[in-house]
């Protein structure tokens, strides 16, 4: 167990910088994912770390010592890769034994091993076949063990289960998560899927083009999104945004087509007039027949069982609410809503930044931001 | 759906491979054919129709020591150059595959040489190492007679081993080199993280995976011993001194065009093809069969 701390790192690949200049603690035991759309530097930062990547400008720290100069394998991180990168003509139990035959590990004492990590990771049947001969779930599991067995001060994993179907998908989420209770080793875990994320973090990163926009616990950044980038990425269905024209008098968001939000005054008693994005959740509206009504234009209907959404149209925007199964609902038919003021987040039209509630104006709200983080 | 292009126009499809089949029935069937019969019959001393001997041919040739004599020189040469040339070219390849600054540089340089005509090849081969002129001239100041490829046999085999060796590193280096670039970067990145050092990774992983490609070139190298060094021999040595660089083909060329034995020299071509024919039936039966993980 370590901790690794990440400063001021930057990558550089022939002139195109990629990561510009991340700051990351991350506490001894913790389990952090680094999250984000593909491209955006997950993979670079993680391999960074791992000492496969050269860092261009920047620190790496792992247990307080710097390891910018150091080997992949004087940095103790184990990683499993996304495509599992099992050695194609080494047997199950010459694969996960390969780091500790490197470490002129008696042969006796590396059986011992390789048979106790294989019967953790229900794979003991499957030792001596090869790679080719197992399903994608099992190289999973051979590429965790081959990681487990050298019990490193670090996991690395990139893109674990993206190669997996859905269902196992959510096995080895749940696996990948007792595991980190067991044996408590610090993690870095990157993935686009913000469910993943969601489930499997203490703390989650969220990136975005070589940047840093967010570091929070799932809940935090689920219910306060640091910019319109993050809430557009984070929830399933993620929260709806739509832009429209702040009148502070009236304390209401004129959208295109000149319906009304309310928003809560209380909250942001002194915003000036001007565009504006709204923010709320899908759970966030409820139908009804009030006089104050939102009109949508329902499209098409998911039923979930519990719960279906509709993907509606407002103000030429798609929006997505959640609904019981037991109202009556068309596509097609317009339908009357509300949404609770308390429920309406709001976001700086201009940089997507969030306003947190009591400040003086949009303007101020976003240098104020910027010079907090 | 079938995988394969079909020619629905059985007379288009015949016009189309038309010249190539009349090529290869020009230069390789018809010579063939022609050889078969030469080692088969004897000339008349004063011209006329040639006269079926049966196996006198091959008698004459089995029974020469001067013909064992040289089936152990080309077999000593093949083997020490497909060694040479494949371990030399791998470890090139190894290095250039590192991707270190300025690879692409040295892949060039390393395939130049494969792209010279082995004539050539033998001519600056024969200048850089005569003894009294070259490079190991001023080795041999030092130590007189360290290396005198013409009075010294073993000089001399070592001469055309290095030669063909060198011409064949080229062509088996991009082998290599693909081969090695199409293992996936993660599988030594694993490596590394298992801890495996740069040599280690080499010898555990990268080796490993290239055995299909290995295996392929052993066999293309020691065919092209056997048949494609007459060039550096002619040039170089001449088979000498005292026959000790008298490789098969270069016997052939001897016996056929200088002591103007065409049958000897048909019957021991048709030896040196039905080598040839061995190997890449074994090749094809044994080895590029077994060696595949996927
Ligand atoms: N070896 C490389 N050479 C040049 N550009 C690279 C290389 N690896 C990654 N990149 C670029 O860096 C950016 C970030 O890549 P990556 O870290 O793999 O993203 P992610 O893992 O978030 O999908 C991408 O734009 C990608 O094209
Ligand atoms: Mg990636």
């Amino acid at each position: 167990m370590s901790n690794i701390s990440i400063r001021k790192v930057r990558k550089t690949y022939d002139k195109n910088e990629v990561v510009h200049g991340v700051d990351l603690e991350v506490a001894a035991g913790e389990f952090v994912v680094l999250l984000g759309p593909s491209g955006c530097g997950k993979s670079t930062l993680l391999r960074m770390v791992a000492g496969l990547e050269a860092i261009t400008s920047g620190e790496i720290a792992i247990g307080n010592k710097i390891v910018n100069k150091l080997e992949p394998r004087e940095r103790g991180c184990a990683m499993v890769f996304q495509n599992y990168a099992l050695y194609p003509h080494m047997s199950v139990a010459e694969n996960i034994g390969y780091a500790l035959k490197i470490a002129r590990v008696p042969k006796v004492e590396r059986n011992e091993k390789i048979r106790s990590v294989a019967e953790t990771l229900n794979i003991a049947d499957f030792l001596d076949r090869k790679p080719a001969q197992l399903s994608g779930g099992q190289r999973q599991r051979v590429a965790m063990g081959r990681a487990m067995i050298r019990e490193p001060k670090i996991f690395l994993y990139d893109e674990p289960l993206s190669n997996l179907d859905a269902k196992l998908r959510v096995a080895m989420r749940l696996e990948i998560r007792k595991l980190h209770q067991r044996l408590g080793t610090t993690t870095l875990f990157v993935t686009h899927d913000q469910v993943e994320a969601m489930t499997l973090a203490d703390r989650i990163v969220v990136m975005n083009k070589g940047i840093i926009e967010q570091v929070g616990t799932p809940l935090e950044i689920y219910s306060r999104p640091a910019s319109a980038y993050v809430a557009g990425f984070i929830g399933s269905p993620s929260l709806n945004m739509i832009k429209g024209v702040l009148n502070p008098e009236t304390a209401t968001i004129t959208l295109n087509d000149g319906q009304a939000l309310q928003y809560d005054l209380k909250r942001w008693p002194n915003l000036h007039a001007g565009e504006i994005i709204a923010g709320f959740r899908a759970e966030a509206v409820s139908l009804c027949n009030s006089s104050k009504s939102l009109t949508l234009n329902p499209q098409f209907i998911e039923e979930l069982g519990v719960s279906r959404q509709l993907h509606c149209e407002l103000a030429g925007e798609q929006i997505i609410v959640t609904s019981q199964s037991d109202h009556d609902v068309k596509a097609g038919i317009p339908l009357h809503v509300t949404i609770e003021p308390g429920q309406i987040q709001l976001f700086n039209a201009q940089t997507g930044v969030r306003l947190e509630t009591e400040v003086y104006d949009v303007d101020a709200s976003v240098t104020q931001i910027r010079k907090a983080s | 759906m079938d995988k394969h292009a079909t020619f629905s126009n059985t007379w288009l499809a015949t016009a189309l491979i038309i010249p190539q089949l009349l090529l290869v029935f020009v230069f390789f069937y018809w010579p063939t054919a022609e050889a078969v019969y030469w080692a088969f019959t004897l000339e008349q001393p004063f011209g006329g129709s040639n006269q079926w001997v049966g196996m006198q041919n091959f008698q004459t040739v089995f029974n020469d020591s001067k013909y064992w004599n040289s089936v152990i020189v080309s077999i000593i040469f093949a083997l020490a150059t497909t060694a040479l040339s494949l371990i030399i070219s791998l470890g090139l390849a190894l290095l250039v595959d590192r991707r270190l600054p300025g690879h692409q540089l040295f892949s060039f340089a390393y395939f130049i040489p494969y792209a010279m005509a082995a004539p050539a090849a033998g001519l600056a081969f024969r200048f850089i190492f005569a003894p009294s002129a070259g490079f190991m001239a001023a080795i041999n100041e030092w130590y007189p007679n360290l290396w005198n490829p013409a009075t010294n046999g073993s000089h001399a085999l070592l001469l055309i081993i290095l030669c063909q060796s060198w011409q064949s590193i080229g062509y088996n280096f991009v082998f290599f080199l693909a081969a090695l670039q199409s293992i996936p970067r993660t599988l030594t990145e694993a490596g590394a993280m298992d801890g495996a050092s740069v040599l280690r990774r080499m010898a555990d992983i990268q080796i490993p995976l290239v055995a299909p490609t290995l295996f392929f070139l052993i066999i293309i190298n020691l065919t092209d011993s056997f048949v494609n060094s007459f060039g550096i021999v002619d040039i170089t040595t001449h088979g000498g001194p005292a026959r000790a660089t008298d490789l098969m083909v270069y016997k052939i060329y001897f016996d056929g065009f200088k002591a103007q034995d065409y049958s000897l020299a048909a019957a021991e071509s048709i030896v040196l093809m039905l080598l040839v024919i061995a190997l890449t039936f074994f090749q094809f039966r044994f080895v590029e069969r077994r060696v595949h993980y996927n």
